[in-house]
């Protein structure tokens, strides 16, 4: 890579601010902003599905313009402390940039990896609201299945051609994508997201989570553990794809917090059929966009 | 210190017989520090009269503190004579407002452009400076210390703490309660419960023990209903949250603009009624255009 790391976050970080949303959000942002009275639950649950939206509002709420008491990982939080007219008003202003285009030169495809990245976080919040006792917030988990794979929008967005070689080369020889970002891009979407989150104060936990979520840490807390098994049991069971087709087994700690390995976790998980069905139709594009 | 009101009025200036007696002006507070440093809170056109009465002890430093951006907050700051007088200081304390990007200075900007004024903003004379606010993070101006504390209210509001030796004033700005955005039963629901308490606890806090608050009590409880989200309270709402912080003085301001001066007595005196509880320990009055009260 020819940028030292913090010219290249500040470059990402600019390109981010014009990143387009999801066309299903912006298109449900459009009507429901069109009633003056737009109901405060369903704006809330289209920004919390869209990983541009909710990366870009969580990114001002952090900003040093609002000294809050604590760092800011949900959008409910957000609506208590700005306001719903205010992030409604965001909301719209991120709707009005468009919509992130469905082919992209890098040939990475949105919807299906907003629906990974969408049933990876609904997976994470349930391994957590399951499997801890240690008071860790569901939330924090969500939040960090929504945005693990951030990093990879923002390469077929802004390294289109380098991204692509990297998803052929991944899918050709059946390596990582991570694995064939270094080779080609010499970082990958770990490091990327990880960094991007970093520069914007997120909360280190979900700094440190988004950067290791590849990793087979020595030790790890709630939120790595349900980040890492949702990431894999997505993959396994074919919701969506984020370019990577290597599901990896979960390392030794992982497997230990839920005591067994990545069937069993997506055994505990139950029955995921609503949770699918609901990131399923968010995922997909109206026929009108 | 001292303090008087220039505009208690909500939403638009409403003179007339039938608001005389409370006046018609819209929200502006000048405080005065022992040392007589001049915080004037909010540049509503309660802000016309209170300049005309400063244009004896110029040059002057004015330090006007806004609450949010709404008209009614800062419609008479062009007609804020001062600014254009050479040798005087404006400084305008604002937040940062995340929807447009800018903070202080938009609201001079916007006001200040041909279409909709004859002066520019180049032209203003005085030496006009703007200073961004972040929430909890206190400023001091002479002997006062003030601290901005973020309230509800559809555009960032920040209410503002006023303490000088020992005394203290909290004006809410616009202000409605939190509300939870989800139905009992609702997943959510009890997350956004907890969320709002803090809120609700936090404000406390920040305004624990002041000796005289102010705030928005727009409508009645018979109103609300169908004006919730539209971010003001009621007199109820503010009774108790006054109670709560253990305020001696409330001040009720942000009268509606179709009240008249009979109906909004009798709206208070219900309310009066129906709050004995906080009566019993806060002197709950009416904020009236002119009143004064030293501290």
């Amino acid at each position: 890579m020819p940028e030292s790391s913090s010219e290249l976050t500040k470059k990402l970080s600019v390109a981010v601010e014009k990143m387009p949303a999801f066309p299903k959000s912006v298109q449900r942002i459009l009507e429901l902003s069109r009633e003056i009275n737009c109901p405060p639950k369903e704006l809330v649950g289209v920004i919390e599905k869209d990983p541009v939206m909710t990366m870009k509002l969580l990114r001002i709420l952090n900003s040093a313009y609002y000294s809050f008491p604590k760092q800011i990982t949900s959008v409910n939080q957000s609506v208590v402390f700005l306001g719903l007219n205010t992030i409604k008003n965001m909301a719209l202003s991120f709707a009005a940039m468009g919509s992130l285009p469905q082919h992209n030169a890098a040939g990475f495809d949105v919807q299906k990896y907003l629906l990974h990245s969408l049933t990876t976080a609904s997976f994470a919040r349930a391994l957590c609201q399951k499997y801890s006792h240690d008071g860790t917030d569901p939330a924090d988990c969500y939040i960090a299945g929504l945005l693990h794979d951030f990093g990879k929008v923002v390469f077929a967005q802004f390294m289109a051609e380098e991204f692509k070689e990297a998803l052929t080369r991944s899918a050709e020889q059946n390596i990582p994508l991570h694995e064939a970002e270094q080779q080609i891009i010499g970082t990958d979407h770990t490091v990327v997201g990880g960094m991007l989150v970093e520069r914007w104060q997120f909360p280190k936990q979900l700094t440190d989570n988004i950067r290791n979520h590849h990793t087979a840490l020595p030790a790890g807390n709630t939120v790595y553990c349900c980040l890492y098994a949702a990431n894999q049991a997505s993959k396994k069971l074919g919701y969506g794809f984020s370019g990577n087709p290597v599901v990896d087994e979960l390392p030794p700690v992982v497997q230990e917090y839920f005591s067994g390995d990545l069937d069993a976790v997506i055994a505990g998980l139950g029955d995921v059929t609503k949770i699918a069905n609901e990131a399923q139709v968010f995922a997909q594009v109206g026929k009108e966009v | 210190m001292k303090l008087r009101f220039w505009g208690v009025r909500g939403s638009i200036p409403s003179p007339g017989e039938k608001t005389v007696r409370y006046g018609g002006n819209t929200t502006c507070i000048e405080v005065r520090t022992d040392d007589n440093e001049l915080i004037i809170l909010d540049g509503g056109t309660g802000i016309f009269p209170l300049a005309q009465t400063l244009l004896k002890e110029l040059p002057l430093t004015a330090h006007i503190f806004n609450t949010h951006s709404h008209w009614d907050h800062i419609q008479g700051l062009p007609f804020f004579i001062p600014i254009f007088i050479p040798g005087n200081t404006i400084r305008l304390y604002a937040a940062f407002d995340p929807i447009t990007g800018a903070g202080a200075e938009r609201i001079m900007n916007v006001q200040l452009q041909y279409s909709f004024f004859p002066v520019r903003e180049a032209e203003m004379k005085s030496r006009f400076e703007y200073v961004a606010l972040m929430p909890n993070e206190a400023v001091t101006v002479g002997s006062a210390k003030i601290t901005p504390v973020l309230l509800s209210h559809p555009v960032v509001n920040l209410g503002y703490r006023i303490d000088c030796n020992g005394k203290s004033i909290f004006f809410t700005g616009d202000h409605e309660p939190h509300f939870n955005i989800y139905e009992p039963g609702d997943e959510g629901y009890e997350e956004y419960q907890t969320l709002i308490e803090e809120q609700r606890q936090g404000i406390i806090e920040a305004t624990r023990g002041v000796d005289v608050f102010i705030a928005d009590s727009a409508y009645t409880i018979e109103e609300y209903p169908s004006k919730k989200g539209w971010g003001h309270g009621t007199f109820d709402s503010c009774m108790q949250l006054a109670k709560d912080a253990g305020a001696k003085i409330l001040y009720c301001t942000h009268h509606e603009p179709t009240r008249s001066d009979d109906d909004l007595e009798k709206a208070f005196s219900a309310a009066l009624e129906r709050n004995a509880d906080a009566v019993s320990c806060v002197d709950v009055r009416l904020a009236r255009e002119g009143e004064e009260i030293i501290l």
